[in-house]
C-alpha cells in the first residue's frame, strides 16, 4: 500500500488532485483542426487529380465549412489562453521542438489559404454570388488556372495541421496516456475520418456519396486498428502506460469503448457496409455519428489524458 | 555551473517553513506555492514506513517545460535554473502539462509562475529561502561543479534518489534517503 498527501495543504487551481488546466476549448479545437485539416486534404487530392466535376462536394461545397472551423478553432484556443494579451508572442519566434510553435505558423497560412479556395470556388456554389469590389473578382478569376499548385501546398499544410493534433498532445511525455508515436497518425486518420462524413452529408451526387462512404470505411477501420494497437502499446509499457490504460479498461473512463469505439466507429462502419449493399438506408445518420464520435473522442483523450502521470 | 539542490528525507519534520518562507520571498499569491511537502507512508500496519519531502520545480536538465513551450517564454539561465518570462507566457499552459512532478501553476494575473532557486537571492550569494529558513538544515543548495558545495557533499557521501527518473527529465533536486 502507498498513501501520499500534501503536508503543506497544497491545493492549486485546475493542478491538485488531478490536472485539469486544459478544458472543453481544447478539443473543440482538435476537433476542428482535425477536420478542416481531412476537407483541405480531400479537396487538393481530388483537384490535382481532375475530378473538379466530379467531386464538387470534396472540392468545392464542403471546403466552406473550413473557414468557419478554423475560425471557431482559433477563438476556442485563445479562450483557452491565460495570459491572452500576449497572444501575438506565439508570432515573434519560431521554436522547432515545440508542437504548438508549428501549429500556430501552420495555421497562420493554412486560414488565409482556406479563405482563398472557397472564394476562388463560391461562384460555383452560389450562382448569383457577387463580390463586392471588383479587383476581387479579377484576382479570384487570375487564381483560378493555377488551383493546382494551391493544391500541392494544401495537401501538405493540411497533412502537418492534422498530424499535429495528435502530437501536440503525444509531446507531453509527463501525460502517458498522450506520450505515445501513435498518437499523431491516429488523429490525422480520424480528422480525416471526419471530414469524409462531412463530405458524404455534402454531397448530393449518388457515385461522390458511394466513394466517399468507401473512403470513410476505409478510414473507420484503419482507426480501429490503430486503436487496437495504441492498446497493445499501453498493455506492454510501463507501469505508468499500464495506469494510463487502466483508465479506460476499468477506470473512469470505459464509456470510451460504448461512446466512441462503438457509436463513433463500430456502428457507423456497419452502416456504411450496408449502404453499399442497400441504397434505400437514410445516408445521413453514420457521417453525423462519425461526427460526434470524432469530437467526443478527443473530449475522452483529452481528459483521461491529464489525469494519466507518473506516481513517485 | 549546475545548480541543484539536496532534501535530506531523514531530517524534514515536515514543517512547511520552506513553503511560507517561499511564498513570503517571492509574493506568491494566497492558495498558491510554488514547493509544498509531501509526505509517503508505504507498507501495511503495523510494518510501515515514512518519508518526508520538500518538493518544488526540479530544474532538469532535460527540460520538457522549456522544449514544449511555443514562445520561449520558459528558458534556462545561467546554473540550469529554469524560468519564466512573464511577458512573453501566453498562459497557452504546455509547460504545466509537461511537467511530470505538477511544478507549475497559472498565476491569477495569467502567466506561468514555479521555483526560481531564488536566482535573485543566489545571484547575491546566497541560499534560496527555502534552504535558509529550514529548522533541521536539511536542504542543501549549491553548484553541482563545485566539489565543495554543499550539495556536492551532500550527494556524495549519501544514497539518494531522483523523482520518476524514468520520465527522462534527469532532475536536480536529489532526495537523500
Amino acid at each position: 500500500m502507498k498513501e501520499e498527501l500534501f503536508v503543506s495543504g497544497r491545493n492549486i487551481p485546475g493542478i491538485d488532485p488531478s490536472l485539469a488546466i486544459w478544458h472543453w476549448e481544447i478539443p473543440l479545437y482538435l476537433f476542428l483542426g482535425g477536420l478542416a485539416a481531412g476537407i483541405l486534404f480531400f479537396a487538393g487530392l481530388f483537384k490535382i487529380m481532375g475530378k473538379e466535376k466530379e467531386m464538387p462536394a470534396a472540392v468545392k461545397w464542403t471546403p466552406i465549412v473550413v473557414p468557419f472551423a478554423l475560425v471557431i478553432g482559433l477563438a476556442a484556443l485563445f479562450l483557452d489562453l491565460k495570459h491572452q494579451l500576449y497572444f501575438w508572442r506565439l508570432y515573434t519566434t519560431i521554436r522547432i521542438e515545440s508542437p504548438m510553435s508549428w501549429g500556430a505558423w501552420t495555421l497562420l497560412f493554412v486560414t488565409p489559404l482556406s479563405i482563398v479556395w472557397v472564394a476562388v470556388y463560391i461562384k460555383d456554389v452560389f450562382p448569383n454570388w457577387r463580390w463586392p469590389l471588383k479587383f476581387i473578382d479579377k484576382l479570384v478569376n487570375a487564381l483560378r488556372p493555377n488551383m493546382n499548385y494551391l493544391a500541392w501546398i494544401m495537401m501538405i499544410l493540411a497533412v502537418i495541421l492534422g498530424t499535429y493534433t495528435g502530437i501536440l498532445l503525444s509531446a507531453f511525455n509527463a501525460r502517458p496516456l498522450w506520450n505515445t508515436g501513435i498518437l499523431g497518425p491516429l488523429f490525422l486518420i480520424s480528422g480525416m475520418s471526419t471530414a469524409a462524413a462531412s463530405i458524404i452529408l455534402f454531397s448530393k451526387k449518388g457515385k461522390e456519396r458511394k466513394t466517399f462512404i468507401k473512403i470513410n470505411l476505409g478510414l473507420l477501420l484503419a482507426e480501429l486498428v490503430t486503436i487496437v494497437h495504441l492498446f497493445m502499446g499501453y498493455q506492454a509499457g510501463s507501469q505508468s502506460k499500464l495506469d494510463a490504460a487502466n483508465l479506460f479498461i476499468k477506470g473512469d473512463f470505459t464509456h470510451f469503448w460504448l461512446y466512441d469505439v462503438g457509436f463513433g466507429m463500430l456502428i457507423p462502419a456497419l452502416i456504411y457496409m450496408l449502404l453499399l449493399k442497400f441504397e434505400k438506408i437514410p445516408y445521413m445518420i453514420a457521417p453525423i455519428l462519425v461526427l460526434i464520435g470524432g469530437l467526443l473522442f478527443r473530449i475522452v483523450m483529452l481528459d483521461a489524458g491529464q489525469i494519466s502521470g507518473f506516481v513517485y | 555551473m549546475r545548480y541543484a539542490m539536496a532534501v535530506d528525507t531523514k531530517k524534514c519534520v515536515g514543517c512547511s517553513d520552506c513553503v511560507v518562507a517561499c511564498q513570503t520571498e517571492n509574493n506568491v499569491p494566497i492558495g498558491y506555492c510554488r514547493d509544498w511537502v509531501v509526505e509517503t507512508v508505504t507498507g501495511t500496519y503495523p510494518d510501515l514506513s515514512l518519508e518526508i519531502r520538500s518538493e518544488r520545480c526540479n530544474h532538469c536538465d532535460n527540460s520538457p517545460c522549456v522544449r514544449c513551450c511555443p514562445t520561449g517564454a520558459s528558458h534556462i539561465i545561467q546554473g540550469g535554473i529554469v524560468k519564466v518570462t512573464a511577458d512573453k507566457c501566453i498562459g497557452c499552459g504546455a509547460c504545466i502539462e509537461s511537467c511530470p512532478y505538477d511544478a507549475r501553476y497559472n498565476h491569477p494575473e495569467g502567466y506561468v509562475d514555479k521555483c526560481t532557486f531564488c536566482d535573485h537571492r543566489v545571484a547575491k550569494g546566497n541560499d534560496p529561502a527555502c534552504v535558509a529558513v529550514c529548522p533541521t538544515n536539511c536542504l542543501y543548495f549549491g553548484d553541482l561543479d563545485d566539489p565543495n558545495s554543499s550539495v556536492s557533499r551532500a550527494i556524495k557521501n549519501r544514497t539518494w534518489k531522483v523523482l520518476a527518473p524514468e520520465a527522462g527529465t534527469k532532475p536536480q533536486i536529489y532526495f537523500l534517503t
